[in-house]
C-alpha cells in the first residue's frame, strides 16, 4: 500500500514538476533564463510589442475554430451513419480511414496531405496558396475519428431506441435528428469540437508540412524559436497557453459534463 | 442491429454517408496513394523535384517510369536501417516505462473514493490536453547544464560539475515517457474501473499475497487495456520527431526525424516518402493481426 502511494506521489510530480518550473521561470526577470533573480511580469508585457507572435495566436486560433466546426459537422454524419446503418458496402474500409489518422505518426499524415496538395496545385491550380485553407484541411483530417469516436460512443449510449420510437410514432428522418437525435448529443458535440480544437491549436507537425511560406501557426514559431535553446518570452506564452488550457477544461468540466449528467 | 428506418430517408443516408466518404477519400486514401506513387519516383533536381511516373513521350502510350532506387537505398544503406532499430529500441524502452510508471499509479488511484478518482483523473487529463510542445520544451529548461535539475543538485553539493543530461538519449527517453504516460494511464484507469473488485476481494479473503493478486487476478482481466495503452503509447513514440529534436543530440537520429530531414533538409521526397510507407506498414499489420484477435475475443464497441 505504502509503496503505491509513493508511486502515486511520483506520478504526479513527474507530471507536474515540469509544467510548474516553466511558468515560475516565466516570471523571471533575468534576461539569462535559468538564473532566477526576481519576480517580474515584463515578458508578459513584451508578448504584447510582439506583432508576429500576435499574428500567429490569431491565426492559430482561427484555424482551430475553423477545423474543429467542420470536424464536428463530417464527424456527426460519420457517427450517425456507423450507428443507423450496421450494415453497408465498404464499412470496414470507412473505420479503418477513420482510425488512420489516431493511428498514424502526425509526420506521414503532413507529408501524405502535402503531396495531395501540390498534386492538385499542379493539375487543377488549386489550392493557389498553401496557408490556413491547407492547414485546416489537414486538421479536420487529423481529428475526424475523434470526434467521430465520441459522437458514436454518445449515440449508442444515449440514443438507444427512442428513434425508432419516433419512426413508428410517423416522425421524418430528418424531425427526428432535429428534434431527438441533436439535442441528446449536444455534450458529445461540445466535447468533440474542444478536442478538435485542441489537436488544432497543439498541431506543429502536420502544419510545418502543409503550410507555405505565407502562413506561420503559433506551434510553428514557438518551434522555431525553442529548436536551438531557451527563450524567457516563449516561458510566458506557454504559461499562458496552460492557463488557457486549464480555463478550458473547467469550462467543459463544469458546463458540458455536469449538463451530461 | 438497427434497420433503416424507411424508404423516404435515402437522401439523408446519402448525405450521412457521402460527405464523411468524400472527405476521408479526397483527403485521407488519395494522399495515402500519392505516397505509395511517390515512393517510385526519383529525386531530382528540379521543381517539383522528383521525377514523373508516366512519361508522355514519342508514343501513343505513356511510358512507365517505376524507380526502386528508394528502396534499394533504404536497404543498402545502414543509416536508415540503423535509425528504425534505434527508434524502436527506445520506443520499447520508453512504453516498457510508462507502463511501469502507470500500472502501480492506477492501482493506487482505484483504491481510492470516487469523488478522488475524479480528481486525480482530472489531473492527468490536464496534462494531457496543455500542448506537447510546451511539455517538452519545459525538459528542456529542467536538463540544461545550467537548469533546474543541475541548479538544486550544485546547491545542496550533491555534485560539483553539472550533469549533461540535456541532448542525450536519455533526454529524449525521459521526453517520450512524460509526453505518453496520460496515454497509457486512462486505458488503464478504463480497464480497472471496469473489473469487478469482489474477485480481487475474493482473492484475499483466500489468503493470496498482493503479487499473486496481480498476476493472477488482475493483470489477466485488464490486459486488453494494457495492449491499448502500448498500442497508444508504442506508435507515436516511434514516429516521434519533435523530442528526438528538442532534447536529443546529434546522435539521436531516429525514424521520424530522418523522415523530416530527408524532406526538408536533402529534398529527397521518394525516399522520405518510401520510408512514410513503410513505417506505415509496419504499424499496420500488427495492429490489423490484433484487430482481428481482440474482435473474437470481445466485440469492440461495436466500432469495426
Amino acid at each position: 500500500m505504502k509503496k503505491l502511494k509513493f508511486s502515486l506521489i511520483f506520478g504526479y510530480a513527474f507530471l507536474y514538476l515540469p509544467i510548474l518550473v516553466l511558468i515560475a521561470y516565466s516570471f523571471n526577470d533575468s534576461d539569462r533564463v535559468m538564473l532566477f533573480t526576481h519576480f517580474s511580469t515584463r515578458w508578459y508585457a513584451a508578448l504584447w510589442q510582439d506583432a508576429e507572435l500576435i499574428g500567429a495566436a490569431l491565426l492559430s486560433f482561427k484555424i482551430a475554430a475553423i477545423s474543429a466546426s467542420f470536424s464536428v459537422l463530417i464527424g456527426l454524419c460519420a457517427g450517425m451513419v456507423l450507428h443507423r446503418y450496421s450494415q453497408f458496402r465498404g464499412r470496414t474500409l470507412f473505420v479503418g480511414l477513420l482510425a488512420v489518422p489516431i493511428i498514424l505518426p502526425e509526420i506521414i499524415l503532413g507529408l501524405c496531405l502535402l503531396l495531395l496538395f501540390i498534386a492538385s496545385h499542379d493539375l487543377l491550380g488549386l489550392p493557389s496558396i498553401r496557408g490556413s485553407l491547407t492547414i485546416s484541411i489537414a486538421h479536420i483530417t487529423l481529428a475526424l475519428g475523434y470526434v467521430t469516436i465520441i459522437i458514436l460512443a454518445s449515440l449508442n449510449r444515449n440514443l438507444q431506441e427512442l428513434d425508432e420510437a419516433a419512426a413508428d410514432l410517423g416522425a421524418s428522418a430528418f424531425t427526428i435528428f432535429w428534434r431527438i437525435t441533436l439535442p441528446l448529443l449536444r455534450p458529445a458535440l461540445a466535447s468533440g469540437w474542444l478536442l478538435s480544437f485542441m489537436l488544432s491549436l497543439d498541431d506543429l507537425i502536420v502544419a510545418s508540412f502543409v503550410s507555405g511560406p505565407g502562413a506561420k501557426t503559433l506551434p510553428m514559431l514557438i518551434f522555431s524559436k525553442i529548436r536551438f535553446g531557451v527563450n524567457p518570452e516563449i516561458n510566458a506564452v506557454s504559461s499562458l497557453l496552460i492557463l488557457v488550457t486549464i480555463l478550458i477544461l473547467s469550462i467543459y468540466l463544469l458546463f458540458v459534463r455536469k449538463k451530461a449528467k | 442491429m438497427k434497420k433503416p428506418l424507411s424508404n423516404k430517408i435515402n437522401w439523408f443516408k446519402g448525405v450521412l454517408l457521402g460527405v464523411p466518404s468524400l472527405w476521408l477519400a479526397v483527403f485521407l486514401f488519395l494522399p495515402l496513394m500519392l505516397i505509395l506513387k511517390m515512393s517510385f519516383a526519383e529525386a531530382i533536381l528540379a521543381q517539383p523535384p522528383f521525377t514523373a511516373l508516366l512519361n508522355w513521350g514519342e508514343g501513343l502510350l505513356p511510358e512507365l517510369n517505376i524507380s526502386f532506387f528508394s528502396y534499394a537505398l533504404l536497404i543498402e544503406d545502414n543509416y536508415y536501417i540503423g535509425a528504425l532499430l534505434q527508434s524502436l529500441t527506445l520506443a520499447t524502452i520508453a512504453t516498457s516505462c510508462t507502463l511501469l510508471i502507470a500500472l502501480p499509479m492506477v492501482l493506487a488511484m482505484i483504491k481510492m473514493p470516487n469523488k478522488w478518482q475524479n480528481i486525480f483523473l482530472i489531473l492527468v487529463i490536464l496534462p494531457f490536453w496543455t500542448s506537447f510542445l510546451i511539455r517538452v520544451y519545459s525538459w528542456k529548461i529542467l536538463l540544461r547544464n545550467d537548469g533546474f535539475i543541475n541548479q538544486i543538485l550544485l546547491y545542496f553539493g550533491l555534485i560539483n560539475d553539472p550533469l549533461p543530461m540535456l541532448y542525450s538519449q536519455f533526454a529524449v527517453l525521459i521526453g517520450i515517457v512524460y509526453s505518453y504516460l496520460p496515454f497509457m494511464i486512462l486505458p488503464l484507469f478504463a480497464g480497472l474501473k471496469k473489473l469487478d473488485y469482489a474477485l480481487v476481494e475474493a482473492a484475499e479473503d483466500l489468503g493470496a499475497k498482493p503479487l499473486t493478486i496481480f498476476f493472477r487476478v488482475i493483470l489477466p482481466l485488464i490486459y486488453p487495456s494494457i495492449i491499448a495503452g502500448i498500442i497508444l503509447v508504442f506508435i507515436p513514440a516511434t514516429g516521434e520527431f519533435v523530442i528526438p529534436d528538442l532534447l536529443g543530440g546529434s546522435d539521436s537520429l531516429l525514424i521520424g526525424k530522418l523522415i523530416w530531414i530527408e524532406f526538408f533538409n536533402n529534398r529527397d521526397w521518394p525516399t522520405a516518402s518510401a520510408i512514410a510507407l513503410i513505417l506505415l506498414i509496419l504499424f499496420a499489420l500488427p495492429l490489423l493481426i490484433l484487430n482481428k484477435f481482440t474482435r473474437k475475443s470481445q466485440k469492440w464497441q461495436d466500432l469495426v
